[in-house]
């Protein structure tokens, strides 16, 4: 399947939201879709579907999370690292 | 409190759009199981055409439903079966359907291995014919078999093999899980509700207080087999199994029937719990308008379940369950793993157990022949 256990993820890296992944929004957040490992995964927070959408205009992970919630850098970190092993975000 | 209960208390509030929405395509059906959800047979002259079909993928997908499970009755007695699901996995809906396999012979087989974003899900109600032969009728255990055989050999990869939990089926677990081994399908486990025909043989096929306090226990040393969320009534006796553990219908989970009725949930085919027709204004419109799905997504009454310290384990249990088995839905779930059910069920022994509404069962049963 894939690989992405071995990545590591950097969020000083550029990285942006898979090609294969549809976002649904919703009240909480939203809904990420992976169509090719078909797995669903709730986006718990508005911030963070705002910092993936806007990833791959950034050429870092940080900047990304600094344009929208300064405040809370590190926990946003651990936030989008943790959509590295269901392959929804991949490095560029 | 789990790490998933802000999540799933937002999730009572309801989506923008289901997780889990079940498509039936036809009430036609070439078995009669005893327990069938639908109480199929009989296909329905009002069911939708083809181009309704295609115009509701369309809808689905503009409304962002990643993927939709597809029943009946048998889905591939429609003559149109390939032409829709096509039209689904192309816009990228995915697809998963449930089938006794009577119409996966060789070529069909290779037909459904050549489509992309398809699943299948093969039922069996027993891990041997005699078992299985008794609720779903007379041959449907080899056909079965013959169609995980064609799958197997047309390369489809790994396919689902779908049982229904019942007095009988829970006591072959580790059979199960040998089958679905041998053609490195997933096994899926599911509760046998006392829906459609189910409410006639309920009574005598659900499992038993011990035996599924086993059956947890089974499930939680294999978080690799699928329950589709169906015992979540089981997490109260102890650390909750995989899942949302919440009763998702109209919030989460809901059904289109042949006839384009929008009900909360496959297993509650009933006036009761239907929120519209998709032929009237759409599906969306249903969904985000529907007094019955706003109303079921006020946050629940745990009724005599409220001073039970496993409320937030098991959150009462399974609608349907209760309602078909005459119970009001603050009761307990019927098979309450602390028996409160079963007290409320002898409390209530002369109340009227609602019948499910439409009915399209046949009248004569009809052999079975494996293809
Ligand atoms: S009393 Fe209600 S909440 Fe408690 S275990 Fe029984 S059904 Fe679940
Ligand atoms: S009524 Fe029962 S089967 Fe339907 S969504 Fe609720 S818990 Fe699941």
């Amino acid at each position: 399947m894939s690989l992405s256990t071995s990545v590591i993820f950097d969020a000083s890296a550029p990285w942006s939201l898979s090609s294969q992944v549809s976002l649904r929004d919703e009240a909480f957040g939203a809904l990420a879709y992976h169509h090719g490992n078909r797995r669903l995964v709730f986006l718990k927070s508005r911030e963070l579907v705002a910092i993936l959408r806007s990833l791959e205009n950034f050429s870092s992970v940080n900047e990304a999370i600094d344009a929208v919630v300064p405040n809370e850098h590190d926990r946003y970190v651990e936030a989008v690292g943790a959509l590295v092993k269901s392959d929804i975000i991949c490095g560029r | 409190m789990g790490a998933n209960s802000s999540l799933r208390d937002k999730f009572e509030r309801g989506l923008a759009a289901p997780i889990c929405l079940t498509w039936e395509l036809t009430y036609a059906c070439n078995l009669a199981c005893t327990h069938c959800l639908s109480s199929s047979g009989r296909r329905d002259p009002k069911e939708l055409n083809t181009d309704e079909a295609k115009a509701l993928i369309d809808e689905i997908a503009a409304m962002q439903i990643f993927y939709i499970n597809i029943g009946g009755g048998e889905p591939m007695i429609r003559r149109d079966f390939f032409e829709i699901i096509e039209h689904a996995v192309n816009q990228k809906v995915g697809v998963k359907f449930s089938t006794n396999g009577t119409r996966i012979d060789a070529e069909a087989a290779k037909k459904l291995a050549a489509i992309d974003y398809l699943d299948i899900q093969i039922s069996i109600d027993g891990a041997d014919a005699e078992t299985c032969d008794k609720i779903r009728g007379e041959g449907s255990y080899a056909a079965a078999r013959l169609a995980m055989d064609h799958l197997r050999d047309a390369n489809f990869g790994e396919f689902k093999i779908s049982v229904v939990m019942t007095r009988d089926s829970i006591e072959q677990l580790d059979e199960f899980e040998a089958i679905a081994k041998h053609y490195g399908a997933q096994l899926r486990l599911t509760r046998l509700r006392p829906s459609g025909r189910g409410v006639d043989v309920w009574d005598e096929l659900h499992p038993t207080q011990e035996q599924n306090r086993r059956l947890y226990k089974w499930l939680m040393e294999r978080p690799n087999v699928l329950t589709g969320d169906s015992f979540f009534h089981l997490s109260a006796l102890g650390d909750p199994l995989d899942g949302l553990n919440l009763c998702g219908a109209g919030r989460v989970v809901c059904l289109i029937d042949p006839i384009g009725e929008v009900y909360a949930c496959p297993f509650v085919i009933h006036e009761e719990f239907k929120a519209g027709n998709i032929r009237d204004a759409g599906f969306n419109a249903v969904w985000t308008e529907s007094d019955l799905f706003t109303s079921l997504r006020e946050p629940g009454n745990p009724g005599a379940c409220g001073s039970c310290g496993s409320y937030d384990a098991c959150r009462g249990g399974c609608m349907a369950a209760k309602f078909f088995t005459g119970l009001e839905l603050t009761d307990p779930d019927p098979e309450c793993v602390f028996g409160h059910g079963e007290t409320a069920l002898a409390a209530k022994k002369v109340m009227l157990i609602p019948k499910p509404s439409p009915d399209h069962s046949r009248r004569v049963p009809v052999a079975i022949t494996a293809r």
